[in-house]
């Protein structure tokens, strides 16, 4: 680019250039040639150049309408339109899916982006081409909400699907046994139902970047030769920057924004068995927005104590230069910011076994069922060195780790009401196992941030955790934990626009005296009537055990009667236990409330979730 | 307070008014779970069930920072009219500070158990558990007549059951008539709503102006500190029987820094009546200041301001109209000191009675000391009864001559015999709760007070003084719970660290000390204590 400035200098002022510069700074490859044959297009249709042009631009000039690499089909008739499903649970899928629209979009290709959990599944046999991207979440499930489509079609009453080209790419976390289950019955289903395949599916373990990059290009790739697309020229989609203002640097996931830390605090009593925070971090300048419900990312460095036992046990060089992507850096570094040493993966056991020559390992490995994934649940990539030390090179070390994953945290705060502010509810994990101290990644990298420093953050939308649109709507807000972080988020909304819907809180954690996350602002909120009703459960703080769902059944009438008055349902929290107890109190005040049966009252629920009304944020 | 202010009726009478015979909506209250606190009117009627809402006051300010609301924790006052118990009794009570408290229990200066830090959540059990033992805490606190005090006597046990028996009549005839108690701690019958609510004779609808007090001091026995009190009773014995009591009324320890119209009162003798009129002197001294206390402003409001500004004269006059008798001449008595007189005394009947010294009240079981443990070993086997002294000491009474020795060992392996070692000074101090639960207090006063014995201490020491029978108090705030006004040397909290210091009361609790200082530290305290203990040194040799 430095060069071709120079060239071109004379022709274009520095301002005009710099914008031009802007303007196209965040284009990808494929983008940029996509945008060089539009502006030669433009140029043909303009003035004739009063200015002598260099020979290869002259030359490019003088193809109007066909750019280098552009597709061949340009201008042909129209095509099929693809659709692009997903089936998501943290985000992931669906941040794919999106990655893979708009790379279709720029090949000319009419995409539609779908999410499972709202599609109809009656629409699937009116489609021709299907590119889905699925999550597999915990033991083998389809992502909240999506359960309906993979049921219709593995029922009896799937439509028959010769016309349909489909590929499948599939995520998971290999840590399971049923490994990209979802994905895998999806592919084969499919095919038994007489689709073609276009492009093989790909399994992705839970560093999917570059597996899930393949499988976009092999299936764009066969998507161009089966299904020509027609010139965009006239949609002009990525480029109207250039007749207005520079566009703004996008932060992502992949460039995350340095959001300066404001506060940092503990929120849990000095007696508490656990170390909550409330952080807030600055989104000023960012041009970063959020809405109550998303989830804002994290991407952490692991911390320092973490990496020294990781070299200490594994007798490891730090300065030993490691080639991880396209990057040679030292070991220490790849350790502290682009590896998981905090998780370790069934793909990490096995080539540490290998490499260290483990019998014990190995053994482990052949487990079947829960055990293995409880065993990698409870050790760290150190506990893994440590139990079974080996003589294994830095390079094979790093090769065997997954890249670092960036934390997802559902937001705390409704940007409406804290204008350029983030905030985020943190559980501080840091333990003692095996007889060694064990940190969290991104909560321990939370909570020693100070307010000197920045955060690399993006905003990861979650659209399947929505308020009611109609502010009248009552709202019932059920979380344990940290997952009461989005109802403050709810709560700040619904006192910032003045909606009239009533409010009901239920929050569970272990002690009423130090664990009540947010106490004085509930408590400010029923005071002045934004909150109707606060319902809380402590499980410690008695004999037996008291949680939500108890809570929930205990308030059974009262409740039946908010979602007879179409109260909308939000859980939020433990994925394991919490989740499932409270869908079944749920269903349990549904069944007596109407009189029906567990079954009927599970398919009201799921009708709820169909439309809307009943929305989970577990993990 | 404004003069504005001081017209209307202060805003608990209208609580008290709307409380519906001390139910207010303390039903609601406890069923929320969703905070640890009761609602703000309702902290003041809980008063009237013996029940103070406190919170930790060292970690306010971090649980601010938290988004946590205080601490908030319960203080529950037991009546034991008398100071007299049972074992059983005691052992309930040990079972409770283990169990719903903060595993301490708390002889008060006016014969009361207290327990610290009880939760909400816990409240209704504790106050099960205190009625299991036949014993309750209602009129504990509030602006009702408080637990009945009675010097705990052991050696004359004739005189000392008679009085105790019209100290609890007393105490029985003044508990207020409501069975808002039974419905909201014990599972009663709740008042049908459209009912109307039990006739209160006594109290009325907006009970006291302020707490009533009463003690009886059976001379030459000072303990109760009678002349402190808003009501008070001298036992007046001819013969080893009790023959009546003389009255005394208006004294109190209350004031507030800086307001000249607050002042602590030493009572006044009002006459003499027969045992049999002892009640009836109760409910007309009562239903006199219900009627006449000064219901405008909370400071000026106990039945000392009333006696002081209206005159001896007036209420013996009132007191006779509303009674139909006029009190006789008081009977002459001598009171000889305050304190507690340690150890084992034999009584008229010829059991065994041991005094122990409680520092601070303060029961528990520690690691140098299992206090709780060795009482409890006693109540199990030996004791008679308990009974709970106004010097927040405790006796052990009615042991058999034959288990003396067992309870002696008992005392020994227990560190339950610090009377033999202490010096005078330190058994006679007395400190109030203060910090850091009270939410009055403005220093520290009982967490304080081992740390300031020491040091005043060892200035005694250096004058040659180690056994001198000094008398020092220290309470947290001006209220007076530990009767600072009528000590040798007080201590009254200020600020953090800074106190009012008081010099000269009386030996025998008949004079009040006058303040010598304000706002000093320890180190000023000390400084000043110095330079009279020199003196005393010297005047006390010169004679």
């Amino acid at each position: 680019m430095a060069t071709a400035s120079h060239d071109i200098a004379p022709l274009i002022e520095a301002d005009t250039l710099q914008q031009l510069d802007a303007a196209v700074g965040h284009l990808s490859a494929t983008q940029l040639i996509w945008a060089s044959g539009y502006l030669a297009g433009r140029a043909a249709q303009a003035q004739p150049l009063a200015y002598p042009l260099a020979q290869p631009v002259a030359q490019a000039l003088a193809q109007p309408a066909a750019p280098v690499a552009a597709p061949a089909s340009y201008g042909q008739a129209a095509p099929e339109e693809w659709a692009i499903l997903y089936a998501t649970e943290t985000g992931n899928s669906r941040r794919l899916a999106t990655r893979l629209a708009e790379r279709a979009r720029e090949n000319g290709m009419a995409v539609r982006l779908e999410d499972l959990a709202t599609y109809k599944p009656r629409q699937f046999a009116k489609e021709s081409h299907v590119l889905f991207v699925v999550a597999t979440h915990g033991l083998g499930d389809a992502p909240d909400g999506t359960a309906g489509f993979f049921d219709f079609l593995s029922g009896e009453r799937a439509p028959r699907l010769d016309n349909l080209a489909y590929s499948v790419l599939s995520l998971g976390d290999s840590s399971y046994d049923d490994f990209c289950l979802v994905g895998q019955e999806l592919d084969a289903r499919l095919e038994a139902l007489g689709a073609t395949r276009l492009a093989d599916r790909v399994d992705c373990d839970v560093d999917f970047d570059a597996p899930a990059e393949r499988w976009i290009s092999s299936v764009l790739d066969k998507a161009e030769v089966l299904s020509p697309a027609e010139p965009a020229a006239s949609q002009q989609p990525v480029l109207r920057a250039v007749a207005t203002a520079p566009a703004p640097v996008e932060w992502s996931r992949e460039r995350p924004f340095p959001a300066a830390v404001l506060a940092n605090q503990r929120i849990t009593g000095k007696r508490s068995t656990k170390d909550v925070r409330h952080v807030e971090l600055l989104l000023e300048d960012s041009g970063l927005h959020y809405a109550p419900g998303d989830a804002l990312g994290v991407v952490p460095m692991n911390p320092e104590p973490v990496v020294e036992q990781v070299l200490t046990l594994g007798r490891f060089d730090a300065n030993a230069p490691v080639v991880v992507g396209s990057d040679t850096l030292p070991l220490a570094d790849a350790l502290r910011e682009r590896l998981e040493i905090t998780t370790t993966s069934r793909n990490f056991l096995k080539a540490w076994a290998d490499a260290s020559g483990s019998t014990a390992l190995q053994t482990r490995l052949s487990e079947t069922g829960g055990a293995l994934r409880d065993f990698l649940s409870v050790n760290q990539v150190s506990d893994i060195l440590a139990a079974h030390p080996g003589d294994v090179g830095e390079q094979t070390f790093v090769d065997s780790l997954r890249k670092l994953t960036p934390r997802l945290y559902s937001i705390a705060s409704s940007e409406a009401e804290n204008p350029d502010e983030v905030h985020l509810t943190v559980r501080r994990v840091n333990y003692t196992a095996h007889g060694r101290e064990h940190w969290g990644s991104a909560s321990e990298y939370l909570a020693r941030r100070s307010t000197d420093d920045t955060v690399p953050v993006y905003v990861e939308p979650n659209d399947r955790f929505r308020l009611p649109t109609d502010g009248d709507t009552p709202v019932i807000m059920i979380g344990a934990g940290t997952g009461i972080a989005p109802y403050r988020a709810f709560l700040q909304q619904r006192q910032y626009n003045g909606d009239g819907g009533r409010n009901w809180l239920f929050f569970g954690d272990r002690s009423f005296q130090e664990d009540f996350l947010y106490q004085v602002e509930w408590l400010r909120y029923r005071r002045t009537g934004l909150l109707d009703r606060l319902d809380v459960a402590f499980s410690r703080d008695q004999a037996e055990k008291v949680y939500v769902q108890h809570r929930i059944a205990e308030q059974r009438d009262a409740l039946y009667q908010w979602l007879d008055d179409g109260a909308h349902v939000y859980v939020c929290g433990d994925m394991t236990h919490m989740a499932p107890d409270v869908h079944a109190a749920l269903r349990d005040v549904i069944a007596t409330g109407r009189g029906i049966n567990d079954e009927a009252a599970e398919a009201v629920l799921n009708d709820m979730k169909a439309a809307g009304r009943y929305q989970r944020d577990v993990y | 307070m404004s003069d504005a202010k001081k017209d209307a009726p202060v805003e608990v009478e209208g609580i008290k008014e709307r409380s519906n015979r001390l139910r207010g909506t303390l039903l609601d209250s406890l069923g929320d779970r969703a905070t640890g606190a009761i609602s703000e009117d309702d902290t003041q009627i809980s008063k009237f069930h013996g029940i103070y809402q406190q919170d930790d006051r060292d970690i306010r300010a971090e649980r601010t920072e938290a988004k946590l609301e205080p601490a908030h924790s319960f203080m529950v006052r037991v009546r034991v009219p008398g100071g007299v118990c049972t074992p059983e009794q005691w052992l309930g009570m040990d079972a409770l500070a283990q169990d719903h408290a903060n595993g301490t229990l708390r002889l008060t200066t006016r014969q009361a158990f207290q327990f610290h830090g009880i939760l909400k959540g816990n409240l209704k059990a504790s106050i099960q558990a205190i009625n299991t033992e036949v014993l309750d805490t209602i009129a504990a606190c509030g602006d009702v007549n408080r637990n009945v005090m009675c010097t705990p006597l052991p050696e004359t046990s004739r005189v000392h059951a008679s009085a105790l028996r019209y100290a609890r009549d007393i105490s029985d005839h003044l508990t207020p008539r409501t069975g808002a108690y039974h419905e909201i701690w014990l599972d009663g019958d709740k008042l049908d709503p459209g009912a109307p609510p039990e006739v209160e004779p006594i109290y009325g609808d907006h009970y006291l102006p302020r707490k009533f007090k009463i003690a009886m001091a059976i001379p030459p026995q000072n303990d109760v500190d009678v002349l402190a009190h808003d009501l008070g009773y001298i036992a007046i014995e001819r013969g080893g029987r009790l023959v009546g009591f003389n009255v005394t009324v208006g004294g109190g320890m209350g004031a507030t820094h800086g307001d000249p119209a607050t002042f602590p009162r030493i009572a006044d003798v009002l006459g003499f009546c027969t045992p049999a009129q002892a009640v009836a002197v109760a409910e007309h001294i009562v239903t006199i200041q219900r009627d006449f206390g000064d219901r405008t402003n909370r400071k000026h409001a106990r039945f000392k301001y009333t006696v002081a500004d209206r005159g001896l004269e007036w209420l013996r006059e009132e007191f006779a109209r509303r009674a139909g008798f006029a009190l006789l001449p008081a009977a002459p008595f001598a009171f000889t000191h305050v304190g507690d007189r340690y150890g084992w005394v034999r009584g008229d009947d010829g059991l065994w009675h041991v005094t122990l010294y409680v520092p601070a009240g303060r029961l528990a079981d520690t690691d140098d000391a299992r206090w709780l443990t060795g009482l409890r070993l006693i109540a199990q086997q030996y004791a008679g009864e308990f009974r709970l002294t106004a010097n927040q000491n405790v006796i052990i009474s009615g042991i058999q001559p034959d288990e003396r020795a067992t309870v002696e060992h008992l005392l020994e392996t227990h560190g339950l015999e610090q009377w033999k070692t202490l010096t005078p000074l330190g058994l006679n101090a007395l400190a109030c709760v203060a910090l850091p639960t009270c939410g009055l207090a403005m220093a520290e006063a009982e967490r304080y007070l081992p740390d300031l014995l020491a040091s005043v201490q060892g200035r005694l020491d250096q004058h040659g003084l180690r056994e001198a029978d000094l008398v020092l108090r220290i309470t947290g705030c001006p209220n007076g719970c530990a009767r600072p006004y009528l000590a040798d040397v007080a201590l009254v909290g200020k600020a953090p660290g800074r106190y009012n210091l008081f010099l000269g009361g009386g030996t025998s609790g008949e004079r009040l000390n006058q303040l010598v200082a304000e706002n000093l530290s320890e180190e000023k305290i000390l400084e000043v204590l110095d330079d009279h203990f020199a003196r005393y040194a010297a005047e006390r040799n010169g004679d």
